[in-house]
């Protein structure tokens, strides 16, 4: 496990460096000299040039590369145009942001589509199974940037249950900074009220998000169980007089579950980057947004920092879910580990 | 059955290559029956065939069947700005008064040119890599080119789709080959795995020995294999390209205004929630539309090939 482990990390560092090529180029096709648009126009040549010569400008792009890398490996994205602040501190600050919508996004969509799945599968081929199937549907092909805006218009307008704009409401106090999560220095700064607060801002753009994914993941929960619901090893669990609840539980429930973490852990992953829209919409101020800010300003600094950290959380996570996934398939961890 | 037995029998006797001709087409047209007939067996497949065919026609017919053709340009008319809903206009006026239901039916055009563009480029790239990366299997090639692949499928597409959209200018050209440049590795790698299981198959290697070239073995013995997979994926691609496409105009990386398109409309309209609702509505409701659509026929598609992997 662990030298599989090793592997994997190893290899992800080659997919982040060839990422990195990949940025590094789509940042200098850009037509105009960086240098000139980061000092602007009204800038004098002298300035310019100086900055050229700060910037490796004049040297061959696979020595501008190695320049680049060397300062990026080391944190150093350079400052941005729009924030006239280094990068790094920058996402730094928004990162906390995607990553507290995220998560809870990835909570719900657990939770929201083990949960309809399992019922779907125990209420199979009724009205509630068909229900939910009609749910997930309607889940999967609408765009969350589209849930977002009914969800504004219906939550946050007619029915007025749920605030849709910003982290907290104005007139709560942020608490004070430790993880960078709202929810989680609430509760431990003990303000119990401002977590309220806090969950409530939180609801409808993790909703949004996790929609699709709760989709997918009751549809993917249904099937496999309504797969496995015909194995020998259920119809000897009921002819041992298993209860039902039990069997659905604690022996179809596990060995099912494995396809939906694999599907659940790449939803999560690609999460961060539907967030583009819906902190938009939301105006949460998150990592997406403050990417999506650099580039409509054309920011290069921070767009490649921004998409390299993506990169790096997808890669991360990536390798969370096979191990997950490893522990719920004893199968997959004994053939990991022999093949090592 | 009996017509394969009949087949093996016509060859072993003397049959012109324009008889066996003759027959393969014979055979192919009782497949695209056979393959209709379990299409058609899920009426919710119809069903999407149909909407997808009605779409298009209206994307393609939209100068005659849309009631205002002149609002799906710069134009103006303040005195009716902002109309909900009504029999003159079904789906309301925009912030600057042009009938949103025209300017829906115009967006269509865009959403489903991305779409077909898209796929026209990504497919026989995408395809071409995986076909040799999967035959040279376990060489350099395959090195290389999968290496690629996964660095590319290292990120999700609409991340890469937006940063290169947004170094580049912004319309709905660019826009195209953001999305193009994200979307040939999943063929790669779709076409790669499948081309590494045929590469051992006995017609592959009798076409080896009788020294086919290795074009031949690629496009004529290995990719007619792999054709299902390819389209069955295809059409469940179509909504995720039109999906990208609209969010890429959505934050206004892509089509640019007056140039109608959904993800535009449905942005401006977000503005004037929740008292003038339908702007942003409706044009939401039509991509919804559209990609149900898609995804249907996809469904249906993949359902007749059987290709459950996808």
């Amino acid at each position: 496990m662990i030298r599989f482990l090793a592997r994997r990390i190893v290899y992800s560092i080659f997919v982040l460096l060839g990422l990195s090529i990949v940025i590094f180029v789509i940042a200098r096709i850009m037509p105009g000299d960086p240098a000139r648009v980061a000092v602007g126009a009204r800038a004098p040549q002298w300035v310019v040039d100086k900055l050229r010569e700060h910037m490796h400008l004049n040297d061959p792009i696979v020595v501008q590369y190695g320049f680049w890398l060397r300062d990026a490996v080391q944190g150093d994205f350079g400052l941005s145009l729009v924030t006239q602040r280094p990068v790094t501190t920058d996402i730094i600050e928004f990162f906390p942001a995607s990553l507290e919508l995220v998560l809870f996004s990835g909570l719900l969509s657990a939770i929201g589509g083990i949960g309809l799945g399992v019922i779907s599968a125990r209420y199979k081929d009724t009205w509630i199974d068909n229900a939910v199937r009609l749910f997930s549907y309607t889940g999967i092909v609408t765009p969350s940037f589209v849930f977002a805006i009914f969800f504004v218009l219906l939550f946050g307008w007619i029915l007025q249950w749920l605030p849709i704009i910003g982290r907290v409401s104005e007139e709560v106090a942020m608490p004070p900074l430790v993880t960078g999560l709202v929810t989680v220095d609430a509760l431990l700064a003990g303000q119990f009220s401002t977590f309220v607060d806090a969950l409530r801002h939180l609801m409808l753009p993790s909703l949004a998000l996790a929609m699709g994914s709760i989709a997918q993941e009751a549809r993917i929960t249904r099937s496999t169980m309504a797969d496995n619901l015909n194995k020998d090893y259920v119809a000897s669990a009921r002819a041992l007089g298993v209860s039902e609840r039990s069997i659905m539980g604690r022996f179809l429930l596990k060995p099912s579950l494995i396809p939906t973490v694999s599907i659940l852990g790449l939803d999560i992953a690609s999460t961060f980057s539907i967030a583009f829209l819906v902190e938009l919409i939301f105006n949460w101020p998150g990592l997406a947004r403050y990417g999506m800010q650099a580039m409509l300003h054309k920011d290069l600094n921070a767009i490649s920092a921004v998409i390299l950290v993506l990169g790096a959380v997808f890669i991360t996570v990536n390798i969370i879910v096979d191990i997950i996934v490893a522990q719920l398939d004893p199968r997959i961890r004994l053939s990991a580990a022999r093949s090592e | 059955m009996t017509e394969q037995v009949n087949l093996r029998r016509d060859y072993s006797s003397k049959l012109t290559i324009q008889q066996i001709k003759q027959m393969e087409r014979e055979s192919r047209r009782q497949n695209l029956g056979r393959s209709w007939y379990k299409f058609s067996r899920n009426p919710l497949s119809v069903v999407g065939i149909a909407m997808v065919l009605i779409l298009v026609l209206l994307a393609i017919f939209a100068p005659y069947v849309t009631p205002y053709p002149k609002h799906a340009q710069a134009f103006t008319d303040f005195a009716n700005a902002k109309l909900p809903p009504s029999w003159q206009h079904l789906f309301g006026t925009d912030q600057i008064g042009r009938d949103i239901l025209t300017r829906s039916i115009f967006g269509l055009r865009s959403s489903l040119l991305m779409g077909v563009v898209v796929l026209v480029l990504v497919v026989p790239i995408g395809v071409l890599l995986g076909l040799l990366a999967g035959y040279f299997q376990g060489t350099w090639i395959d090195t290389i080119i999968m290496r690629i692949t996964d660095i590319f499928l290292s990120v999700p597409p609409l991340i890469l789709a937006l940063a290169i959209a947004s170094v580049l200018e912004p319309n709905l050209w660019n826009g195209m080959m953001a999305v193009s440049l994200m979307w040939w590795p999943w063929y790669t790698r779709l076409v790669y795995g499948l081309g590494v299981a045929l590469r051992n198959e006995y017609f592959v290697t009798s076409a080896e020995v009788t020294g086919a070239s290795t074009a031949h073995i690629l496009f004529r013995e290995i990719l007619p294999n792999t054709i299902s997979p390819i389209l069955t994926k295809m059409s469940l691609d179509v909504a995720w390209v039109i999906i990208i496409g609209s969010m890429l105009s959505f934050v206004g990386l892509g089509v640019q205004p007056p140039e109608p398109s959904l993800g535009t409309m449905i942005a401006d309209g977000a503005r004037y929630l929740p008292d003038q609702w339908w702007i942003a509505v409706f044009p939401a409701l039509v991509i919804v539309i559209v990609v149900l659509g898609f995804n249907l026929l996809g469904d249906g598609v993949r359902d007749m090939f059987a290709a459950e992997e996808i």
